[in-house]
């Protein structure tokens, strides 16, 4: 050990010499006698493995990979290669799959249509009517035209985050870029409608008539934020539950390699499935629940 | 021990911002404690909060996992 220190030293030396006026270590990067990386700043966990403890990849189950290929699904171990926009990836995968589930359960399950439902068609009632009675209690009656969407949202929501769920799936709505566009959707499409219903009377949102007139224009602004906050907060709170579940359950999982606390950890990573379940659900409907509070914003703007 | 000052900033900066998910859950059960406290004294008004409760929720949460995020971005990112 002391060997390796000395000869890091005088690579370091040498790098100081080289390049007098750069920090001695730029980016973190140790390198031992036989000339492997133990510790990089672009890899922080291989610090731990060296250390002879576990090595945690908490996060790595969230890379996006192509299907097919080397360095794909099939072939974890070798590195990313570039991804195109036509490449078929894990995301594409498992979305895809997340509307076909939907499509069985809407399109084939209820194709009878019958006045007393098959079982399948009375889970797909079950959601409808969930839905619908969500939508008309926090928009009203007016608010029942834009029902599609929020059941549409809902439901990709729910049946992404619950195929994320299977064991060796991929959870898609852990990914800003997916939720991201789901977020920035209803923004977008709330903002344009609360214009296109009420014309400039949508600006009233952000002018409190209640509040003194001092006030007025200082509350104005701290509104304007919080409308401009909302798609960043709506679908990053989406993202990160899923993340965090997701890592968690993984870290929970490494320490399944110790024998002694094997046992806990697997009564863990069971408790914690159960909660991601719940949690899976609930994300889904605070998603769909608070469409519809920003739906009411556009439609009655005046508080 | 190896290592230089800017791994050092990086991880005690990601230590710092998991202490915000943790105040995070203080608020997220503040919101549940109130709700239950509020139900168990009006039960029958109780059934039509719970929209409210879960927007709350979700409101508290988005805090917390905010400064998860900030945690993720000077581990992974940084």
């Amino acid at each position: 050990m002391t060997h390796v220190a000395t000869e890091t030293t005088q690579l370091l030396a040498q790098a100081t010499d080289a390049t007098p006026d750069v920090m001695a270590i730029p980016d973190g990067t140790v390198v031992t006698e036989g000339g492997d990386v133990v510790h990089s700043a672009a890899a922080p966990y291989d610090a731990a493995a060296d250390a002879g403890g576990l090595s945690f990849y908490p996060l790595d189950q969230f890379i996006v990979r192509p299907i097919f290929g080397p360095g794909g699904v099939f072939d974890p171990a070798s590195p990313v290669p570039e991804i195109h926009w036509y490449t078929p990836t894990n995301v594409t995968l498992w979305l895809a799959l997340a509307v076909l589930s939907i499509t069985l359960l809407f399109v084939v399950g209820s194709r009878g249509r019958a006045t007393i439902p098959s079982r399948t068609q009375s889970i797909g009632e079950l959601f409808y009517g969930f839905t619908y009675k969500m939508v008309e209690d926090i928009c009203g009656k007016e608010g029942l035209r834009y029902f599609p969407y929020v059941m549409t949202l809902f439901m990709f929501i729910l049946f992404a985050n619950f195929l994320g769920l299977l064991p060796m799936s991929f959870a898609t709505t852990s990914h800003i870029a997916v939720t991201g566009v789901l977020g920035f959707g209803v923004f977008a499409g709330i903002t344009v409608l609360g214009f296109v219903l009420n014309g400039p009377k949508f600006l009233k949102l952000f002018w409190m008539t209640e509040a003194p007139l001092m006030l007025r224009p200082i509350i104005a602004v701290i509104e304007l934020i919080s409308y401009f906050v909302r798609p960043v907060s709506h679908s990053v709170r989406l993202a990160g539950n899923i993340t965090a579940g997701h890592a968690v359950m993984k870290v929970f999982a490494t320490f399944g390699a110790i024998a002694v606390v094997s046992p806990v950890s697997v009564l863990a990573i069971t408790a914690i499935y159960g909660l991601e379940v719940l949690v899976c659900a609930i994300q889904a409907y605070v998603f769909a629940i608070l469409t519809c509070v920003y739906l009411k914003d556009a439609l009655h703007p005046a508080h | 021990m190896e290592g230089d000052i800017a791994s050092m900033g990086q991880f005690l900066g990601a230590g710092l911002a998991a202490v915000g998910t943790g105040l995070a859950a203080l608020g997220v059960g503040n919101v549940a404690a109130t709700y239950l406290a509020g139900a168990l004294r009006n039960p029958s008004a109780a059934a039509s909060q719970t929209a409210t409760l879960f927007i709350g929720l979700a409101f508290a949460e988005a805090l917390g996992i905010f400064s998860f995020l900030i945690a993720l971005l000077l581990m992974f990112a940084a």
